[in-house]
């Protein structure tokens, strides 16, 4: 069993929902793509080469400051649910803690962590460099990944392309190999049907969204990862400033739907979000998607204030406590346990009864 | 509907051809279509990059010139049709060894093929001789030639790079 308690805050920093915009934004992620020159990327290279790769790369992050004290995580050494509990904590991706349809963790598989910083290594591309923050916090997030990238770069080799960027094992990250994902949870615009016609209009500005767990994953509870979708042809602070503008936008277009929900439909909305707290605190089993869509309801309630008493804290703590990895190590059980939505609903009410009253 | 050919499989592709004038629709099974020269546009590879890269490859096999280092990149190994299938390269020289099918899919995916981020500090001495930028007295020459031989396309690629260096 690994030990999260190593990683200064159990490396869940981002949900301590002290970030701007808390309330509706999630976290904001910024990860670079980078490949170390002269290699063949990790499509093609073999088992030891990936053990180098991993040597090379750690070796420079143990001389950096940023990563100086980062623990290493080998996900080919873990077991499934261990796999799947970082994946939870947005640490590492589906792919790379071998969680994809095939369940095959590649060898060398690893991620590095410190703070809000990481590297996975052995992924798509031999590098991928991550800063996870809380809120919406795009400049901050990118500010320290760069750095990280500039003290990495100055004892690696990556490899750029003089007209291409920084080479990527598929082509749609070539260049700045930047991809900035915003987590907003938009339960407003899903509920008042705005939220199609939105998602296609950050299509049209180039603009992706993706699930809770990224690249893949499908939307649950309502919450959205805004994303861009190119990489090539802007600067990075273009690209930036692009994401979250629109962000901003539709971060504004739920206020609105839900000033004309609270307006239009006060009663509905109230019940929704009332009866979704009554579920939470005293149903006796919960799946995973049901807890979801409850601690949406009750987001929304505690957003627009018609449930004073539960801190935005507490609901970030139970949308990652609920998970099926992190219940299960914490009941000490398998993730597959018949018996988990009945844990689930114990820990939520457990949750709920000692914390309501105090803000978190 | 059984395929016209065989008369044995589920015809899955209706074809439509207009021959002296008089439209005739076809309808046949994968295979039969197959060795008629037509593939199934539904089948196409099961990569987010699926429709650009089976384009790609028509493109590469008509109008764009073949990579001068032939189907195969001499650093790895890989080929084309690799990436066709994966939707990955196989290292950082594949992006010279496929340099003008690449350059046409990184303006259709990305509407450019321009890097303007941030440099890598350290490129002039970390990159391969091979991935530097030939002279733009080279680029010149080719073209002038590629507007000689009216290669239009290629034409325009050639100028947008001579663009960037200046």
């Amino acid at each position: 069993m690994i030990d999260l308690s190593l990683l200064t805050d159990g490396g869940v920093g981002w949900l301590d929902a002290s970030g701007p915009s808390s309330h509706l934004v999630l976290s904001t992620r910024i990860r670079l793509a980078r490949n170390l020159a002269g290699r063949v990327f990790q499509g093609r290279n073999s088992e030891t080469e990936r053990e180098d790769i991993l040597d090379t790369v750690e070796r420079a992050a143990r001389d950096s400051v940023l990563l100086r004290r980062a623990i290493k995580f080998r996900l080919d050494r873990l077991d499934r649910t261990d796999r799947q509990l970082l994946h939870e904590r947005h640490l590492v991706s589906k792919e790379l803690a071998g969680l994809d349809a095939d369940g095959r963790v590649r060898s060398g598989a690893s991620v590095l962590v410190q703070d809000r910083l990481g590297v996975m290594l052995n992924e798509e591309d031999h590098l991928r460099l991550q800063g996870l923050h809380s809120g919406f916090a795009l400049d901050a997030a990118y500010a320290e990944v760069d750095r990280l990238d500039a003290e990495l770069g100055q004892r690696l080799a990556f490899a750029f392309h003089s007209e291409f960027g920084y080479l990527t094992s598929c082509p749609t990250n070539v260049g700045t190999g930047l991809r900035a994902s915003v987590l907003i949870h938009l339960p407003g615009l899903v509920l008042t049907k705005e939220i199609s016609k939105v998602l296609q209009g950050l299509a049209q500005v180039g603009l992706t969204f993706r699930g809770l767990y990224g690249e893949g994953s499908e939307v649950v509870g309502n919450f959205f990862q805004l994303s861009n979708q190119t990489t090539l042809g802007s600067s990075e602070y273009e690209l930036l400033d692009h994401l979250g503008k629109m962000v901003r936008q539709v971060m504004d277009y739920e206020e609105q739907a839900r000033q004309v929900l609270l307006r239009d439909a006060p009663a509905i909305i109230e019940d929704k979000v009332w009866r979704a707290y009554g579920l939470l605190r005293y149903a006796r089993a919960l799946s995973f998607e049901e807890a979801m869509n409850l601690l949406s309801g009750v987001r929304l309630g505690v957003g627009v204030n018609l449930i004073p008493d539960v801190g935005m804290y507490t609901m970030n703590k139970l949308l990652v406590y609920t998970q099926p990895a992190h219940l299960a190590v914490a009941e000490g059980v398998a993730p597959n346990d018949p018996d988990l939505p009945v844990r689930r609903a114990q820990f939520v009410r457990k949750v709920l009864e000692s914390e309501v009253g105090r803000r978190g | 509907m059984s395929c016209e050919q065989c008369h044995e499989r589920e015809a899955v592709i209706h074809l439509t051809q207009i021959v002296n004038e008089q439209v005739t629709t076809l309808h046949l099974c994968e295979r039969c279509a197959a060795d008629k020269g037509v593939e199934n546009p539904g089948a196409l590879p099961k990569t987010p990059l699926g429709t650009f890269l089976a384009a790609m490859g028509q493109e590469s096999s008509t109008q764009t010139p073949a990579p001068r280092s032939g189907d195969t990149c001499s650093r790895c190994g890989g080929t084309l049709q690799d990436f066709r299938e994966t939707g990955r390269l196989g290292c950082p020289d594949c992006y010279r060894s496929f340099e003008s099918p690449l350059r046409d899919l990184l303006r259709r995916l990305h509407g450019s093929t321009h890097h303007v981020g941030e440099r890598y500090a350290d490129k002039e001495v970390t990159t391969a001789p091979s991935l530097l930028r030939p002279q733009a007295a080279e680029l010149r020459e080719q073209l002038r030639l590629a507007v000689e031989t009216e290669n239009f396309e290629l034409a325009a690629e050639l100028r947008d790079r001579l663009r960037v260096m200046e």
